[in-house]
């Protein structure tokens, strides 16, 4: 048996330095301070010496998988290639103070200005927040905005309900309670695209919002997606369109021009910006001009060639967030569209979808099975052949270097493989994950045994989650403290 | 430049293999009413070329690495060590540990720093972050309220006022109740609460910088069975009695002072600690040391049932992508200090603040607001117009003098100070201090 791996703390003696600050000045903490007020014991974090904390997380990295080291076709996260340039880029203003006087960041007001531009063309929308701090935090804000909207026009206490198809990300109802709202399942017709006669049957006066992500969850694109907001708008309902996997149709559709009326960007999927392991993110919303006014506090705007925080918005929700956002993610952001331009942005979309659809087809020639068999964009759903479970085939990839697609997930397909390959890989990196998944599936049926106790060779085997569920340990204790 | 590896013939070959000629026909799904609009964005540029672009705009910024200004986010040093190992590929470009044989990296360093959180509070249990200091106390309030099934809340004016402002909105979402109660003399008053309250919000040190005595009101809430969050700065804590042990049940807090830069605002991470009973209450990931097949020592997501992706409608948060890469920058910050350096950081910090203070207030005019005893940021009453002062200070080449909102009084000013000032730079602060109000 491996030896387990040392927590910091573990690797802790008394005394030991990482960092010598400069020496502080000599001064009376009780009397500055209160007495009363001072801590009795320090807190007990690691004594370790720096090497010991560069080695420590080194060689925990060492025990991670990501984007940098393996193909990670992670449905509807878009696992694409995180340039470094963007790094480097964000480095440069690193240094800046949120309440420094604005004529003094101008040049930081004018990447966030720029963005928000850049990101209401891509999308079609009229106006752009970057304060939301992730996908979810943008969903919300969203939904806030729609909140605000009905109830300016005297419809808020009336419209008490959101429709969410059941393909939808788990995000999308949570964030519709958390606005306040009760939530509808709209079902899925055979075809995975919404229902639209179930839908036109939920649509009424009660009606506030849609959440829909297109293409949807199962990769495909909602293919009667003009006349369902038709019905929608008819009976004043607000269209919202979940931006994670706008990366299938960048440059080709915007959400704007099917008639959405207010959408979240993931600027850490779609634009490129590291998912860190989760996050930081970045979450933009764009609205339609309807929706505008009630965008958070503040905007960044253009006056005299002057970059200014706008906090003159009577209407607004409010603020969603302290300062202006994740301004480092947008950097990021920025960088990327700059590098990547109209015409890139739209290849990088082919790509992607070239890609899924290419890994649909091989997959489908090696036994797998395609639920939806048609034309997908950026993903797709597969399930494994012969009766073989979703989980093992994932354990099964670890050992040959994989990691992973989203499994069981969304929940209206048994043993779903969410698999999106994203246009940074190569041809060649799909053939070899085909021939991997191909033998899996192979000596998974032959090997029942084999496959039901994968992994062998990653840092740790199967771990027991029920375990950690049941009594959940959540920080480390030294030896005989409760 | 566009980081796709698709060669001509790649495009080609995999388009045939589909039974395609061209690149349309993967979107022969969408209508054609909207299909392939005209972007109108700037022409494409080469890394160098956006370097140099970047670069420019950079330059149209005055960096703020000697800032004086507050409101919990501070020029902080921060060891080399830090973003050379943050920057790590497999750190960085990894998803949420969604597959713990592959992540144990991701983790572990969670489930450490939950340690550390739970050290800094004196609480029970931390979650893996959440997004800034903000976030953290509007999750904290909406915890406290399924708690204890109640919808009132009594939010103290020494809370950051963006901080409430968040809070408002979240809080506004689901229909409670939020009352604010003045500051008198810098300090929060003494008060009794109701049996609708929920959740009783206090921060200190608070905005103005005050250390405030959060004795009567954790009584006071608890007399009325409603839960207490604390919001605390993380440094304060390496010198003060903390949250836990004055008896509050929820800290919550933002994490620019551990090893993050101030990035204009973020992106950092926000802390939230509870006490035990409320553990199964908590929003977002929770890592838990479990064991393998192998009998070997590892770490899970654990109580996912609490979650958006299982819970749906049901959920505690829609929270999903936090913060993670930032809190671990924290972690790496605090394990590199240890116990003593964190403190001798803070004492610093709190020396320099102290110094400061002391010879602004010998200014004519000036005045402090903050009553003693402050930590490492202080308010004063400036004679003239904060904005403008910030704005000579800028001319000057120095930050200073945040403005701070009308709601706790005329002209003024925030300040700071930190262990990146020498005495030098304080010096060169209160004289360019004297001129601009002379």
């Amino acid at each position: 048996m491996k030896r387990d791996f040392p927590v910091l703390f573990e690797r802790s003696r008394a005394g030991r330095r990482g960092t010598l600050p400069p020496a502080p000045p000599e001064v009376d903490l009780a009397s500055l301070l209160g007495g009363d007020n001072l801590r009795e014991a320090p807190p007990r974090l690691p004594e370790v010496d720096e090497l010991t904390v560069v080695r420590h997380y080194t060689n925990l990295s060492r025990r991670q998988v990501g984007v940098d080291t393996n193909f990670y076709p992670l449905g509807s996260c878009t696992m694409k290639y995180n340039p470094r340039v963007n790094e480097a880029a964000s480095a440069l203003f690193a240094e800046l103070h949120p309440y420094q006087d604005p004529d003094t960041a101008q040049g930081a007001l004018q990447i966030m200005y720029e963005l928000q531009g850049y990101l209401a063309e891509i999308t079609g929308m009229d106006a752009v927040t970057l304060q939301p701090a992730a996908g979810a935090h943008g969903e919300l804000t969203g939904m806030l905005l729609i909140r605000a909207y009905h109830e300016s026009r005297g419809e808020g206490e009336q419209r008490r309900v959101v429709l969410v198809p059941d393909s939808a990300h788990g995000s999308n109802p949570a964030t519709a309670s958390m606005a306040g709202y009760e939530v509808q399942e709209v079902p899925s017709g055979p075809d995975g695209e919404v229902d639209l006669d179930a839908l036109r049957a939920a649509l009424g006066p009660q009606v506030a919002a849609i959440m829909l992500t297109n293409p949807n969850t199962l990769g495909l694109f909602e293919r009667k997606i003009l006349e369902l907001i038709d019905a929608a708008h008819d009976q004043g309902v607000q269209l919202y369109y979940d931006g994670a996997n706008l990366n299938a149709i960048m440059g080709w559709a915007r959400p704007g021009d099917m008639g959405f009326d207010v959408i979240h960007l993931n600027l850490h999927k779609t634009f490129s910006t590291p998912h860190g392991g989760g996050g930081p993110g970045s979450g933009p919303v764009g609205a339609k001009a309807h929706l505008a006014p009630f965008l958070p506090l503040p905007l960044v705007k253009r006056e005299d060639g002057r970059y200014l925080l706008d906090y003159d918005r009577p209407q607004s929700i409010g603020r969603m967030r302290s300062f202006y956002g994740n301004f480092g993610v947008m950097v990021r952001a920025y960088v990327y569209i700059r590098m990547l331009g109209a015409e890139g942005l739209k290849k990088a979309s082919a790509m992607a979808v070239l890609n899924a659809n290419y890994l649909r087809k091989k997959l489908a020639e090696v036994g797998y099975r395609i639920p939806y068999d048609r034309l997908c964009k950026h993903e797709f759903i597969a399930q494994p052949p012969g009766g073989l479970k979703a989980l093992d085939v994932a354990k099964a990839l670890l050992d040959y270097g994989y990691h992973p697609p989203t499994i069981y997930f969304p929940l209206i397909v048994k043993e779903a493989m969410m698999i999106e390959p994203t246009e940074t890989e190569s041809q060649e990196t799909l053939d070899e994950y085909v021939s991997a998944m191909a033998e899996i599936a192979r000596r998974g049926l032959e090997d029942p045994e084999w496959i039901a106790h994968t992994p062998y060779h990653t840092p740790v085997r199967r771990l027991d989650e029920v375990a950690a569920n049941r009594k959940p340990v959540l920080r480390w204790r030294p030896e005989g403290e409760d | 430049m566009d980081f796709t590896p698709h060669t001509p013939d790649d495009v080609r070959a995999m388009l045939e293999a589909l039974g395609m000629q061209e690149l349309r026909e993967l979107f022969a799904d969408l209508p054609d009413a909207i299909l392939e609009p005209e972007l109108n964005l700037p022409a494409p540029l080469s890394e160098q070329e956006v370097l140099e672009h970047v670069s420019e705009l950079a330059a149209k910024n005055a960096p703020a690495g000697k800032a004086f200004l507050g409101g919990g986010q501070r020029p902080h040093f921060i060891p080399s060590i830090i973003p050379a190992l943050v920057q790590r590929g497999e750190f960085l470009t990894a998803y949420t540990p969604y597959q713990p044989e592959v992540s144990q990296g991701v983790l572990q360093a969670v489930f450490e720093y939950q340690t550390m959180i739970a050290e800094l509070t004196a609480l029970d249990a931390s979650n893996a972050s959440l997004y800034d200091g903000a976030a953290a106390l509007a999750e904290g309030v909406l915890l406290a309220l399924r708690q204890t099934r109640r919808m009132g809340v009594v939010v103290s004016q020494g809370v950051h006022p963006e901080y409430r402002q968040v809070l408002a909105t979240y809080l506004h979402a689901v229909g409670a109740e939020l009352r604010t109660v003045n500051l008198q003399d810098g300090l929060t008053p003494e008060m009794e609460f109701g049996d609708e309250i929920g959740a009783v919000v206090l921060q200190s040190p608070n905005f103005l910088g005050a250390i405030e005595n959060p004795a009567p009101w954790i009584e006071a809430a608890h007399a009325a069975r409603a839960l207490v969050v604390y919001v605390a700065d993380p440094l304060s804590l390496a010198l003060l009695k903390p949250p836990g042990r004055w008896g509050a049940d929820i800290a919550v807090g933002d994490g620019q002072p551990l090893g993050n830069p101030m990035n204009f605002g973020g992106p950092q991470f926000g802390y939230i600690a509870v006490r035990e009973k409320l553990v199964r209450q908590l929003p977002g990931r929770l890592v838990s040391q479990t064991h393998d097949v192998d009998g070997r020592r590892g770490y899970v997501l654990a109580l996912a049932a609490r979650e958006q992706h299982i819970r749906r409608a049901k959920a505690k948060s829609n929270i999903t992508t936090n913060a993670q890469l930032t809190a671990l920058m924290g972690a790496m910050h605090l394990a590199t200090l240890g116990p003593d350096g964190f403190a001798e950081v803070a004492k610093a910090s709190v020396a320099r603040a102290h110094a400061l203070a002391a010879e602004l207030i010998r200014l004519p005019g000036v005045e402090l607001v903050t009553p003693e005893p402050f930590f490492n940021e202080f308010a004063l009453r400036l004679p003239r117009p904060v904005q403008s002062v910030r704005a000579l200070l800028a001319e000057r080449g120095l930050h200073a003098a945040a403005p701070v909102s009308q709601e706790y009084g005329e002209n003024i000013a925030l300040f700071a100070a930190t262990e990146r000032h020498g005495d030098s730079d304080l010096h060169e602060l209160v004289q360019a201090m004297g001129e601009v109000l002379s």
